[in-house]
């Protein structure tokens, strides 16, 4: 049957038809059960830095104590940064990109199931690959690892290796992952469901993606440029024979600034998303919230040397970031204030994913304010570098991010699980996250104006830091205490929770209009939509006749159901991949580059398999 | 309602809101993220270039004229490549199976020329008889014959380090870039036979099927046009000045 | 009921409540406060930053109210109600972009003002008070051009005297990795970036010790980098200069020549140098320079205290301290070079006896 030129055997392994148990899960393409996977294990992984934090507060709990070693705090701070970025924020909102976008959008999957897979898989491979560097010694340079901290004289250990390649690994998942939502959100949209009806928390991923496709390739380099001066003397970063080590600064940051816009679009667009529905009331101001949302995302290129303004880079530079930074606060307050005027004239239903989007907005404004103090760059000489830092950060990312995450696995709980969660003890966790998120950071930004640098394993007595940091220290149980009450509410519900209805809030938008939880395909017909929030419009009958956009609905309203089919795949061109990392780090056990050689043809025989595989038809 | 769920997929002509293919797109994005690549390698070149701290520098190396005859092959390989595409269009499968084979041959020649380029960069070798009269005979030296003759303990000097990534930023900075646009040339001559192996067995690479090859079509003309930015910004600025400069 | 005009008059009394909180929380008698500008650049910069403390504090207020009186004015009271469904407001898209743009550009004024005040030291200042500062994991190199040969510079470590009332240039450097010169009292931090050659400039209005910590995460023992800057009236700072310049001490006590041959011997003398002048710009050592160790105020970097409460060196502090770092090294800072290259440490046969340690500690101590 094949004519081919050379021999080549004919092999044929078969798609998997309906797999059971554990094959299900490894074989998936469903993006509602690759949703689950991503925030499980990114939750998982959540705590694993939560621990990490933990630790280090206990050894900050007071001056010059010995819970653990300098190389041991150092590791500890190193990884819980990139943990709580890489391995938990960024894959909470994959978590919701994946489960929520196609049915926002009246779609019965992604544009590409099995990249969607390759993605999940790809993200464990890296994660599993940071955690367990920490056998024989993490990587201890900080999670944006300055040059020539990170060179092979200053850091012979592996576990530079491990974060450089870690981050590689993630840094594929998380650019299939953008390709992917790209070409959904544009291109699998339902009739009727023009960009200025797309569900907030759509577009909000929508930008996000293309931050990520344009910001990572930035990191890859950086981090290729590295590897080749640790494993190969180039000069990239070697100041002895003319290298700066200030391009490492630069490319990073270049990265690194789009990156918390990454970290904060998804969890704005997941408020935007509960604020409505519990004010039962429009978002106020639509089109500028989408459109503060798409300046932010252009104008957080224009700002990155703000990380670097104690390095000497000039006072003009220094003047021109100092500028880009204070006008990104604009758009990023025309939100704020669209936010409160949601709520303003509402009916406001104050339970628990409204409880936590509020708290986003009182605790990011807070954090928000000190990055303008930030941004006063005359005065960040006294502010970088210290407490005031980690400060600012807690703020914005947990008491902002991390709190419109939680905001959205409560109001997203019933759909996804199909039960509903007890609200008195969902309550009690808000309650203990606002006030453990205010003990343990808000002391931060004392601390870091009296003085305190960052990073640092101990301080000596009588600097008299010693209050605020016990303090600090003391709010973390707080922290701790909330997230048991909520692994307890939703673990217990989840299995055993009284059955949710579709639409337990009266909510807004097309997921809703579904079973909790959806049906494998999602809708039994693709919906035609009319306007925005088009299910509550649909609920209470207020829809203007609308034309859909372009395509026939005939296309799409088919009565035949075609659903993308489970695949090994993505998961075994994950495993090369993963293979491949251990392959170039350990790269001369047995055989120079042995393993990197099999983990790329691990790869190479999954992406030929994956391109050639064999459509079963059943019929 | 009973729903028949079929597990299948015709992708290629499933609804899309824009009437755009999903893959078409997915390249785009994808070459969206490699210009950024690109672009990042190309600024690290750029931000270190002049800043060498001992030589052999650029103009010590570039052959342009061997260069631009690879550069020639290369464009000429995207001709050949859309001639391919275009013969597949008309359902000519044996003219699209030799202007493929064109194309990675020709794609293999370029990866020849860079790979003749590197091992002569690395064993460039400078052999200068007498540095006195080399200097007079030249009027000045450049760069990199000063700096010889300025740590050359006596009048002949003769070297064999050639330039290599070790060396110095150039060659750092150099050999990154035009290597990683050799991987990606590499990649691109790989998927082409692949497609043009995949062109024997029966119905895999029809006219309808097109899209395939337009992907790998467009991949290749991606990498293309980053060498014709390579070759201008690195190579033909690296070695004529700017008027006035 | 809510009353709107209650909750208007409340505003004041809660800002004036932040800023009590706010300032509770800042103690200029703390060492490395940087509410306690002892300096024109700390000053100038502070200032800024009470600029944007205030109007940070204002909009904290008017919109933490707004979002609290929205929360309780708009509780639902009825299930079944529906609010109006207002779509936006232009008038109001336009206020509050033009607003916070208004105050972002009036602090942007003194804030860039600032920068430039803080780059460049003063047309007055001198070329003898210019000063090198460079880094090494973990303390800090110091140098200061020769008063009386300007192809000479004199070398010290740690402790940094300079005189009050007048501005004084800093070059920075490092032979390693990045860290960050920051005396908190007197200016914002500069990294100390190798090969990047950055300048800062600082003045002192008063005599006084200020605490100064390395503020860029420089590995092992970045916590245990610390120096101080002693600032001193002109002569004073002039007498120390003259007095740092001479040789080491050569005391004829027989247990501290015994240490001068301990010091040799355990190959102390191959990374510390007991001589602070050497040629302009002339390689530096492994070490921190001991020629005049016993006069400073701390040991290993601002880490062990030789005083008590900043007043004269105490001989007893400073022979425990020194008996301790010279003991185990690492227990004090880990990952110090001393412990990891050092031969004596390295290898347990060449490891110092008691005695020897005694007699180093004997012969240190001389050197005032």
């Amino acid at each position: 049957m094949s004519s081919l030129p050379i021999p080549v055997p004919n092999i044929k392994i078969s798609r998997p038809v309906n797999p059971t148990g554990i094959w299900s899960w490894l074989t998936t393409v469903d993006h509602k059960r690759i949703g689950i996977m991503y925030g499980i294990t990114a939750f998982i992984l959540f705590l694993s830095g939560g621990i990490e934090a933990t630790i280090m507060r206990l050894q900050l709990a007071g001056p010059e104590l010995d819970i653990v070693s300098a190389a041991i705090y150092n590791q500890l701070f190193t990884m819980h940064g990139t943990t709580m970025i890489f391995l938990a924020i960024m894959p909470l909102s994959a978590a919701f990109f994946n489960y929520l976008i196609p049915l926002q959008i009246g779609a019965r999957d992604v544009a590409f199931p099995r990249l969607n897979a390759f993605s999940y898989w790809t993200f464990l491979g890296g994660a599993l690959m940071l955690k367990l560097s920490w056998i024989g010694g993490a990587t201890d340079a900080g999670w944006f690892g300055y040059a020539p901290l990170t060179s092979i004289d200053q850091n012979p250990g592996k576990g530079i290796d491990f974060w450089i390649l870690s981050l590689q690994i993630l840094g594929v998942a998380s650019l299939g992952s953008a390709f992917n939502f790209i070409v959904t959100i544009i291109n699998l949209r339902a009739p009727g469901m023009t960009w200025m009806r797309l569900p907030l928390f759509t577009w909000m991923s929508f930008i996000t993606a293309i931050l990520l496709v344009l910001a990572f390739p930035v990191i890859t380099v950086a981090l290729i440029e590295l590897t080749f001066d640790r494993y190969f003397a180039f000069n990239f970063f070697n100041v002895a024979n003319g290298g700066s080590v200030v391009l490492w600064q630069h490319l990073f940051w270049v990265f690194g600034h789009p990156e918390v816009y990454i970290l904060i679009l998804p969890a704005m667009g997941i408020v935007s998303e509960v604020l409505p529905v519990f004010s039962r009331k429009p978002l106020f101001g639509y089109a500028t919230v989408v459109l503060a949302g798409a300046i932010i995302a252009f104008m957080g290129w224009m700002v990155w040397s703000h990380h670097m303004f104690t390095v000497g880079l000039g006072p003009v530079a220094n003047t021109v970031f100092t500028i880009t930074t204070m006008l990104i606060a604009v758009p990023t307050g025309i939100k704020m204030f669209n936010w409160i005027g949601t709520i303003w004239g509402g009916s406001l239903k104050l339970n628990t994913p409204m409880l936590f989007s509020l708290g986003f907005i009182a605790m990011f404004l807070i954090g928000g304010l000190s990055g303008v103090m930030h941004a006063v760059s005359a005065h960040d000489a006294q502010q970088q570098d210290t407490y005031f830092v980690p400060a600012h950060i807690h703020y914005v990312l947990f008491g902002g991010a991390i709190m419109a995450i939680l905001s959205g696995i409560y109001f997203w709980f019933p759909k996804f699980s199909g039960k509903m969660y007890s609200e008195r003890e969902g309550k009690l966790h808000f309650w203990l996250m606002m006030i453990g998120q205010n003990v343990t950071f808000f002391p931060m930004h004392f601390v870091g104006l009296d003085g305190m640098p960052r990073r640092i394993y101990t301080y000596a007595e009588g600097m008299g830091w010693d209050l605020w940091n016990a303090v600090a220290t003391a709010g973390v149980f707080i922290l701790i205490a909330g997230f048991l009450v909520m692994i307890n509410n939703l673990g217990r519900h989840w299995r055993n929770g009284p059955t949710a209805t579709d639409d337990p809030w009266d909510a807004r938008t097309l997921e809703w209009s579904i079973s909790s939880p959806p049906p494998h395909y999602n809708f039994e017909e693709i919906p035609v939509v009319r306007s925005l929030d088009d299910w509550w419009e649909t609920k209470y009958g207020t829809h203007e006749k609308a034309v859909p956009v372009s395509g026939s609905s005939e296309d799409a309203h088919n009565s035949d159901i075609h659903m993308p089919q489970p695949s090994y795949w993505p998961a075994v061109t994950s495993l090369g991949l993963f293979v491949g990392g251990y392959g170039i780090v350990f790269n001369d056990l047995l055989f120079p580059y042995l393993f990197a050689g099999i983990g790329l043809l691990i790869t190479v025989i999954g992406v030929y398999a994956w391109s050639l595989e064999p459509v079963n038809d059943p019929e | 309602m009973s729903t028949d769920v079929h597990n299948n997929t015709h992708e290629d002509h499933d609804y899309t809101t824009t009437g755009l293919n999903h893959r078409k797109m997915l390249m785009w994005a994808f070459l969206g993220s490699d210009c950024m690549f690109f672009g990042a390698l190309i600024a690290t070149y750029l931000v270190y270039q002049g800043k060498s701290l001992v030589g052999p520098y650029p103009i010590d190396v570039f052959d342009i004229p061997v260069t631009s005859v690879s550069t020639f092959v290369l464009l000429m390989s995207s001709m050949s490549m859309v001639l391919a595409y275009a013969a597949l269009t008309q359902n000519k499968i044996n003219g699209f199976r030799i202007w493929m084979a064109s194309t990675a041959i020709m794609g293999a020649t370029f990866i020849g020329f860079q790979v003749y380029e590197f091992s002569s960069f690395s064993t460039f070798h400078v052999d200068i008889e007498s540095c006195a009269e080399q200097k007079v005979k030249y009027g000045k030296f450049d760069d990199y014959e000063a700096e010889l003759c300025s740590n050359a303990k006596d009048d002949h000097v003769e070297t064999h380090d050639g330039l290599k990534p070790q060396t110095n930023l150039f060659g750092t900075t150099f050999y990154t870039l035009t290597g990683f646009h050799g991987a990606h040339v590499t990649l691109g001559i790989v998927w082409i036979l692949s497609l043009l192996f995949l062109s024997y067995k029966k119905g895999m690479i029809t006219p309808e099927r097109h899209l395939d090859v337009d992907l790998a079509a467009l991949y290749w003309h991606f990498v293309d046009v980053v060498w014709i930015v390579i070759f201008t910004v690195i190579y033909l600025f690296g070695v004529f000045p700017f008027p006035g400069s | 009921m809510l009353n709107f005009n209650k909750f208007k008059q409340a505003i004041p009394l809660v800002l004036t409540l932040l800023i009590s909180l706010v300032l509770i929380a800042c103690y200029p008698e703390h060492n490395q406060s940087t509410f306690d500008a002892a300096g024109p650049v700390a000053e100038k910069q502070l200032n800024v930053f009470w600029w944007i403390l205030i109007g940070a504090a204002i909009v904290f207020v008017i919109v933490e109210a707004a979002l609290a009186y929205a929360i309780i004015k708009y509780r639902r009271k009825d299930e079944s109600e529906t609010p109006k469904q207002t779509h936006g407001n232009a008038k109001l898209e336009l206020v509050w972009t033009t607003l916070p743009a208004l105050m972002l550009i009036i602090i942007a004024i003194p804030t860039i003002n600032t920068l430039f005040y803080a780059a460049e030291p003063p047309k007055h200042a001198l070329e003898q008070h210019t000063l090198q500062a460079i880094g090494h994991q973990w303390w800090f190199e110091f140098r200061y051009p020769s008063p009386s040969d300007e192809n000479k510079e004199i070398v010290t470590a740690n402790e940094v005297y300079i005189p009050v009332g007048y501005p004084i240039s800093i070059e920075l450097d490092s032979v390693d990795v990045i860290h960050s010169f920051w005396v908190p009292k007197l200016a914002g931090k500069v990294d100390m970036v190798p090969a990047e050659g950055n300048k800062m400039w600082f003045e002192a209005d008063e005599p006084g010790v200020y605490y100064g910590q390395c503020a860029e995460y420089c590995g092992d023992s970045h916590a245990n980098m610390r120096f101080r800057v002693v600032a001193v009236p002109e002569n004073e700072f002039n007498d120390w200069l003259a007095y740092q310049s001479a040789p080491a001490i050569e005391s004829p006590d027989a247990l501290a020549l015994s240490g001068q041959e301990v010091f040799k011997s355990a190959g102390c003398s191959g990374c510390h140098a007991l001589k602070t002048v050497v040629n302009k710009g002339s390689k530096g050592r492994i070490g921190p320079n001991l020629t005049h160790v016993a006069s400073r105020r701390h040991l290993a970097a601002g880490v062990l205290t030789n005083s008590e409460d900043g007043g004269p060196v105490n001989d007893s502090y400073l022979q425990d301290n020194l008996r301790n770092w010279i003991k185990d090294p690492n227990s004090i800072k880990p990952g110090n070079i001393m412990s990891a290259q050092g031969v004596v440490y390295t290898d347990p046969d060449r490891k110092l006896t008691e005695e020897e340690i005694s007699a180093l500690v004997g012969y240190l101590t001389t050197l005032k």
